[in-house]
Parts: structure tokens; sequence; C-alpha cells
């Protein structure tokens, strides 16, 4: 079920690149969780709905108020690279 | 060979706050990332909240396009991971999208042309990213905006008709008073996708995206519908591809061939609960919105009596057509109205009225009273919209008062004859042309304030006394 | 000393602030080293100043510690991760804000699994947190930090998070009570999400008491939160006192006393049960046969949710950021370095669980499984008002030896049926297996907080006799 192709797909979309020895290591923990995780389908789930933490809980929105936003300096407190007020970030496209 | 187009098109709603938190959306000239909070950054322990003006706005567009709107429905996460995009998902509507169906009627030259509409549905809008040399600037601004996206169905079979199709929506969006859907401005953008049809065989599809003009949509279209032409006549297969679209080369730009479905991995959103529309809330918004374009002109055309021509025109812009039915009022009749605002005010009208509704109607009365000629009418009109200048206060000034006092009016001509010999004893010789001139004498004498039809009579009986 | 106890040393001028903070900090000073359960400590000295301005409040000024996934300004927020390392978001979680508008401060930030995921706090970025009493041992997780920080005199109290058992399972282990309320019962804004449909904040604290008196300071609507309930704060500690039980019917599955469960163990659930019957109430076996398969159904929505939310860790705005010479190698690099193997397991497993062709069978299906558990308890819960069983199946077990994921993973069974229908729990004291704490675990219905409460605290009050 979870071969390499599988493997380097998931990695992917979930935006990681994992060195040999990990990627071994997490196919082999996956296939064995997943094998075990097959019991689901011992159970008849026809006709039932999704889960529903909030039973009848419908709407929960707000009115169109605004409120103050962070200053531009708290915003980028925290950034790991910022310019002229702008998150700063590697190129996009293009050959590395 | 028949051209098939269908569009996504995504509207920036004009409420005041974001979508899911409370920062002002008014984004448009605001210093980068000012206009954000940790809801809007995709900062740890955040969550969403929704706006309910947001829905409302979106369910007027559900009813103006005649949508069926799904008594409940759900928000999902669709996931991609891309600078702009600070939660590494967007919030949207997939599963359950707020209304499905309707269709939007528009003219293509004359004649009436419906488009379907397969979806609509609310989702946040995602950052903006500036790319550099060196690298990207990303400023989170945009992040959170509330956006209603629509799908039609593959309605449209060219180019031109994509965009007059989008005229219109674009007219009813601001008639709706949800967005002023400029596209320039970014409020109304466009996703195109264009096949051939050969002897009714549906052919590859290629998406044009991120158009932000009406002319830019039509000519990308029409690149595009060429660009295919070619090697199916020749019988050759089309890659499905994607394309961006150059505005100043008016170039297709290939962005991506042979599209491989991205995962988006769509999951409802465990942060935010359903949406559930009762029979009594759907009633209320309805009942809050604004009158319909068509409505409306059906309305100018019955209330005012105007031809149905110039009621289309007048509903162009919502406020527009709201100045004409303020002068409207104020004149007391819709045609006269009609007649000053398209003849004579139409062409000063840059963002806004050029005159106060109310001035243009006074001076509208006057001139139905005789107190002002039409031609200095207008030419006041022209110096009050060109210089800014107060209408009212330009009449007084200029004391363009029509003399048309009956006394006065005999004393001037009296003058003019007595001045002109000549011309009076050339009118009762029969020269009709010299009436013509002692009038114009008249005229320049009271700087065209004479009342012209009345100083003729009057003329034309002091000379054959 | 209780929380309870040492305010009312307070109201009572027996102690000062000052002597109080003095003591948490000399604990600390002997038992730190060794335990580890904190990642970073306020300044003592700036807790002893506020005391004239708090001491008008209810909780004095006095210290809670805070699980570091929970926001606080005052001090850095990890979540025991390497991508938020040094991280200072510029808001408090909701419970963070009520403990201080109530007079706490915050003490310190205390160590768990990276971002909630692990049930022994081996798994932080900062280090392994150690069992008070016995520190080859684990706290439990992923709230081992409060856990062992509270049973070791080094706090007073704790608020922890509990997504599948995170808060109990600790306080199990550790030997101190742990309380998970209804999930929606206290806002999850500022708590960094993990699994957004079963994150809750939860309180460890010396005694059934303290904990509902911290409870009571954070429960309520929050309108920042879209799924809180829309309920008001409640004092929980009102009607606690209870001289009997004679109106509750305690349900004791037969899956939650499994064959593999210890003598030692099994002697400790008869004594509960006699325990309860000597306080009037009638003790029932009953089955919860879908038990064994809230396991997969948990792992399979928590990674699911998990995945999502943990992508927006992408070096962009803040956190850790590896190098790179394109956006997309960036990205990559710094989650692959700032995430732990097991979060990294987690996401993967999530990601596929939501994956294209995999969804209905996977994610979809554990949704469903989910529903048919929740109506499994709320059949139960026609027949009885509480349920009783062990909160885990063995007691705190040695750094190092659940190496294997699935074995970790099956020493929550206990808690994550619950968890999985967002019901109140709460664990306390039980005795002793092999001399090391072993934890009574009860299980209400929805919003069935009072009732837990007062029965856990008649049963502690019974065991400890």
């Amino acid at each position: 079920m979870i071969d390499d192709r599988v493997m380097a797909r998931i990695e992917q979309l979930a935006g990681l690149e994992l060195s040999p020895e990990e990627r071994e290591a997490l196919k082999a923990d996956l296939t064995r969780i997943l094998d075990y995780f097959q019991k689901l389908s011992e159970l008849d789930t026809q006709g039932v709905p999704p889960f529903e933490p909030l039973p009848g809980q419908v709407n929960a929105w707000r009115e169109d108020e605004p409120a103050e936003s962070l200053a531009q300096g708290e915003s980028l407190a925290n950034a790991p690279e910022q310019e002229a007020g702008y998150f700063k970030v590697p190129r996009v496209f293009g050959e590395p | 060979m028949d051209v098939i187009i269908g569009l996504e098109i995504h509207v920036q709603l004009a409420t005041r706050t974001k979508l899911f938190c409370r920062c002002r959306a008014d984004y448009f000239a605001a210093e980068p990332n000012t206009l954000t909070c940790p809801v809007c950054l995709g900062m740890p322990g955040a969550l969403p909240v929704p706006n309910r003006k947001a829905v409302e706005y979106a369910l007027r567009v559900a009813f103006a396009l005649g949508s069926e709107v799904q008594p409940r429905s759900q928000f999902d996460r669709k996931n991609y991971f891309y600078p702009d995009l600070p939660k590494g998902y967007q919030i949207t509507q997939r599963a359950v999208p707020l209304a499905v169906g309707g269709e939007l009627v528009y003219l293509l030259d004359g004649e009436e042309r419906r488009v379907r509409i397969r979806e609509l549905h609310i989702e946040e809008d995602a950052g903006k990213l500036i790319h550099t040399p060196d690298g990207a600037l990303v400023d989170m601004n945009r992040c959170g905006v509330p956006l209603v996206e629509i799908v039609t169905e593959p309605d449209l079979r060219a180019p031109r008709e994509a965009r007059e199709f989008l005229r219109a929506l674009r007219t009813l969006l601001r008639h709706l008073g949800v967005s002023n859907a400029d596209m320039e401005k970014g409020e109304l953008r466009c996703d195109a996708n264009l096949s051939l049809s050969q002897d009714g065989e549906l052919g590859t599809k290629v998406e044009i995206k991120n158009l932000n003009s009406f002319r830019g949509v039509e000519r990308a279209l029409a690149k595009a519908a060429q660009a295919q032409a070619e090697p199916l006549s020749r019988g050759e297969r089309v890659m499905q591809a994607t394309y961006g679209w150059d505005e100043t080369r008016g170039e297709l730009l290939l962005q991506r061939q042979k599209e491989e479905a991205h995962d988006y991995r769509y999951f409802p959103e465990p942060d935010l609960v359903p949406l559930e529309l009762s029979p009594e809330f759907l009633a209320q918004v309805k009942e809050g919105m604004p009158e319909l374009p068509w409505a409306r002109r059906d309305r100018f055309v019955s209330q005012y009596g105007l031809s149905a021509r110039d009621a289309e025109v007048l509903l162009a812009e919502p406020t527009l057509a709201d100045y004409f039915e303020q002068v409207a009022a104020g004149v007391g009749d819709g045609r006269e109205a009609a007649n000053w605002v398209l003849s004579e005010v139409l062409r000063y009208w840059r963002e806004g009225p050029p005159v106060p509704a109310g001035e243009l109607a006074e001076l509208i009365r006057r001139v139905r009273a005789g107190r002002v000629s039409r031609t200095n009418a207008k030419q006041v009109l022209e110096e009050a919209a060109e210089g800014g200048r107060s209408l009212l206060e330009l009449l007084e000034s200029r004391a363009l008062e029509q003399v048309s006092d009956e006394e006065e009016l005999r004393r001037l001509a009296r003058e003019a004859i007595a001045a002109h010999p000549q011309a009076a004893a050339d009118f009762r010789a029969g020269k009709a042309q010299a009436l013509g001139f002692l009038v114009g004498q008249v005229m320049r004498a009271t700087r065209g304030r004479a009342d012209a039809k009345k100083l003729s009579q009057i003329l034309r009986e002091l000379l054959t006394e | 000393m209780s929380l309870t106890e040492t305010l009312t040393a307070l109201n009572q001028k027996e102690l000062a602030l000052a002597d109080v903070v003095a003591s948490l900090w000399k604990r600390i000073e002997e038992r730190e080293p060794e335990i580890h359960a904190f990642i970073r400590l306020a300044d003592p000295e700036a807790l002893m100043r506020r005391e004239e301005a708090l001491s008008s409040q209810p909780l004095r000024g006095l210290p809670i510690a805070i699980k570091d996934n929970l926001t606080t300004v005052d001090l850095p927020t990890t979540c025991g991760s390497k991508s938020l390392s040094g991280f200072r978001p510029p808001f408090d979680a909701t419970c963070v804000t009520r403990l201080k508008a109530a007079g706490a401060q915050v003490q310190g930030k205390t160590n768990l699994d990276e971002f909630a995921m692990g049930s022994s706090t081996e798994h932080s970025a900062f280090g392994s947190t150690r069992n008070p009493c016995d520190p080859d041992r684990v706290p439990g997780g992923s709230s081992g930090g409060s856990a062992a920080a509270v049973a070791a005199g080094e706090a007073l109290a704790a608020l922890g998070t509990d997504t599948g058992g995170s808060v109990r399972q600790p306080a199990a282990l550790c030997g101190i009570v742990g309380l998970r309320p209804t999930y929606g019962r206290v806002s999850r804004w500022g708590l960094v999400a993990f699994a957004s449909s079963l994150d809750t904040v939860g309180v460890l604290a010396r005694t059934v008491r303290d904990a509902a008196l911290v409870l009571s300071i954070i429960a309520g609507h929050d309108p920042k939160d879209a799924t809180s309930l829309p309920l008001p704060p409640h004092d929980y500690t009102e009607n606690l006192e209870t001289k009997d039980l004679q109106d509750l019917k305690i349900g004791l599955p037969r899956e939650y006393v499994p064959p593999g469960l210890s003598p030692a163990a099994r002697g400790l659930v008869d004594r509960w049960c006699q325990a309860l019957q000597e306080l009037g109430a009638e003790v029932v076996e009953i089955s919860l046969p879908l038990t064994e398969y809230a396991l997969p159904a948990y792992y399979l929505v928590s990674s699911a949710e998990a995945s999502a939310n943990l992508a927006r860790y992408d070096g962009v705005r803040y956190g850790l950021r590896v190098p790179g010479e394109l956006m997309a190698e960036m990205m990559a690099a710094t989650r692959t370095a700032g995430f732990g193997r097991e979060v990294k397991r987690r996401i993967m497993l999530g990601t596929f669980a939501l994956s294209a062709g995999y969804y209905d069978q996977y994610y979809g299906k554990a949704q469903r499984v989910r529903t048919l558990i929740a109506r499994e308890f709320e059949a139960a819960f026609q027949e009885v008002d509480l349920i009783l069983g062990p909160t885990s199946p063995t007691p705190a077990f040695r750094l190092g030896e659940k190496a294997d994921p699935l074995s970790m993973y099956l020493s929550d069974v206990f808690t994550l049926p619950s968890a999985l229908a967002g019901l109140p729990a709460i664990s306390i004291p039980g005795g002793e297996v092999e001399g090391l704490p072993f934890g009574l675990q009860l299980i209400a219905p929805r919003l069935g907080e009072e009732k837990l409460l007062r029965a856990a605290y008649a049963l502690e009050a019974a065991l400890s006799a």
C-alpha cells in the first residue's frame, strides 16, 4: 500500500524532504499503522453521517465591525526576514 | 469549429471587515502588512469567525442570479502551500457551496443572451506577492478579504461575449451594492477556460488565469482560440494547459502543461460550524436588497415614460440611475430629466456626477420657466462641470436670467430698430433674414439673455406696425 | 498545599504572595534539574512585586503554570518544537486572559510532546520531562510538564491540553488530578491547534476542588472561537460537596477492564467499585464494544487535522527558517528540520488519510466511526450517569520503553473514546500499582461537568481516607 511512489507524493504534499533513512523508517511505520487501521473496515457505517462535535450549533458568525489591526512592526515582529514592510521570501519560480 | 468558453469569477465583497477577522477590508492603498492580525496572518492559536455581512452580500448575488440557496452549507479547507497563503490552506466552500444554478442575462447587439451559473460560494482571498530579482515580497493585507466565486457553465461562444457578460455582471454587482467590481483594482478577477469543439466533439480545455481587464479577457480568449484552431485544423491534438496573460505584450504565457490534478485534500473546516440559513433570514436579506437593475429598468419605462434604450444607459451605473431619479424628482418630469442627463450631463461624468442633482434640477426648472435660455443653461453647465464651480453661483454671478419681460423686450427691440434702420427697412422690403440680424443684435446687447422667441415676435410686431 | 488552601492562607493573611512564590521557586530549584517540567520560567521577583496590585482579585496574584502550546505574551510559546523556538505571539490565549483577569500570573511555560503529539513528553525538542515519582519514568503526555510541575510541588496548578487524553493520562501517571471539560466549554483561542475537533484546554491540579476552581475561571463562551459553546461561565466549586452519591448509577465497561490489566490494577478497580458502593452509588457492568476502534479512528482524524493545522509552519512569517534558494526548497527544508520524528509521522499519516483516492476509506471512515462511538456513549448514558475505569492500562513506563509508535498509541485506549465523543472526563489518584500512581477515570455525558466533579470529589475523599 505504501510504496516509494506514494511516499514521494505524500512527502511533497506534506511539504517535507525526508532523508533516505527517515523515509525508510516512516514508510515502515506508516505501513504497519495503516495495516492496523484496516480494522475500521470491520464496522458498517452505511448511512452514518460524519461526526458533529457541536450538535445543533450553526451560524456562529459576527457583525461587520472593524477592530484595530496589528501595527506593521507587530505583524513583522517574528519574521525571519523582512524588507521595507514586507515579509521577504526566496524566489518562487525559476531554476535553483 | 465552435468556441466554448466558461468563466470562474472572483468578486471582492465590499464589506467593512475581512471574512474571518475584524481587520478592515479596504486594503487598496494601505501600507504593507498594516491591516493584519493573528487570524489573517495564520498565527498559531488563531481562529476564524465568519462575517455575517459577507454571507448576506453573497446571498444578494445568489438571489439576483436566481440561484438556489442551499439551506445548509459548510466551509472546507483547500490545502496547498504558497507564500501568500498563511495557513497553508484556504477556507472555501466545496462540498456544499452557498448556492447552485441560476443565470445571468445580458445584451449582445441588442439581443438577450443567457449564461447559466453552475455554483457560487464564499471564500477568503490570499495575500499579495511581489516578485523581485532576488526573491519575493509578501503583503498580507489582502489576505482574508471576502470573495464570492461565481462559476459559469461553458455557455459563452465568443471572446466578446465573455467581455459583455463580465460588463453586465459588474453592473449587476454595483447595483446590488456588494462590490465595486473594478477589474483594474482587482475587485473582479477572472479565470477563463476555453475549448474548441469540432463536429460536436468537445476539444481539450485550456485555462487562462489572472485576467484583470475586460479587454484583456477578450484578447486573451481570442489568442487562445486562434492558438488552438491551427493545430486542430491540421488534425493534431491540443495539450491541456494553463496560461497566464501578459497584458502589455498581448501574449499568453504557458504556466503548466498537462495539468497534474492538484490534490487539495478538501475536508470540512473543523474550526467553523455549518451555515444554516432559515427562510426568515433569507427573506430578511431579500428585503434588504437594493432594486434589481432589470426591475429598475422596467420601472423607469413605466414610471417615467423613458424608452428602454434610455433606461438601459441610465442603469449602466447605479450612481447614474440614482442621480437621474433625484433630478427627475426635482424637475417633476422624468423625460425632461433623462434628456438633460443623457445629452448634457453624461459627457462630463467621471467618477460621479459633475454637478449636484439638486442644482441640475433647479437649472432645468428655470429653463422650463423661461427664465434662462437653453443655450445659456448648457454653457453654464459646461463651466460648472469642467471648472467645478457651483451651477447656481454661476447663474447668479453672470446674471444669466433671461430677459422675458415684455416691456423690457419692447424697449430693447425699439433700440435695435432705431440703431439699425437699414435692417428694419430690409425686413419691411421682404428680406426675412433681416429679422434674424436684429434678434442677434439684441442678443448681443443682452449677452444672450433675451428670450429669443418672444423677441422675434415683438420685433415682427414693431416692424410691421 | 493545594491552590484552594493557599488562597485561604493568603486571604487570612497567614501567608503573603512572596512566601508562596519563594516556596515554589525553592521546590523548583530542588527538583527541576532532574524533572525538567518547565521550558521557561517567569521572573519570581516580578511575580512577587504584583502582590498589592492583585491582592483584591480572586486569585490574588498566584502563579499558574501554562503548557507551552497555549499562547502567552509574557513568555515565548514554542509548543516544544524547534520550528517555534523563540516565537512570541502578540496575544494571550483566552484561558490565560481569563486567569489573569481573575488575578493569576503566568508562572512559566511547561514542557510537552511537540505540538501536543505524544503520550510521554519524550518528544519535545527541548528535552524530556521526568516523572517526579520516579525520574527514570515518563510523566505521561502530552501535558507531561504541567503534570510533573504540579506533582512535584513546583506549581500550584497548571493548564494543559487534552486531545486524546493528554491531560488525564499524565495526571494519572503522576498521581494528581487531570480534568478534561466538554469540547467547546473552554475557548480554543490561543490553543495552538493540533486536532481542531478534539483539542480542549484542561486543568492539572492537586485536588478536585482546585480543578473545579480553575475550570470555573476559564470556561465560558468566547466570540473569538466559533466552536466555543454559547454558554456563560459557571461556578463549579459551588455544589461540590455531597455526603453521598445515592442518586448515581456508575457503569464499568468490561472493555475498560481487559484481560491484559495487571492483577494489582484489577484490585484497585475493585476497590473503587467498593468505595462507590459505600458512598451509596450503584455500580453496574456495561459494555462499550466499539472501544477498540477508537484508536484507529482517533489517529486518522487527529493526524488529518494536524497535517492541515501544521501547514502554516513554512518559514515565511514566524518561527524557524532554513535558507533555500527557491521558496519550495526553503519551506521543505524548514519543515523537515523544524519538526521531530513523531510530528512528521503524523503529518504523513494525516496527509495520506486525506489524499485523493484514500479520503473515504480513511478520514471519511474514521469520522463516521466516531459518530458510532459517540452514539454508543449516548446509549450507555441512558442507563448510567457516569462511566468508570482506569485512566491508563499501566502506571508510568520507562523512558525509551515505548519506542514503537503503535505501542505508544495503545497506551491511550481508555482516554481516546471519550475524547472522540467530545465528553468531559477526569482522572484522580486511584492508588498505586508497583509503587507508582495509578489513575481512576470518570466520564460524564456532554456538559455533565457538575455531576462529574461532585462524584470525583466524593471519591477522592473516600479513597484518600
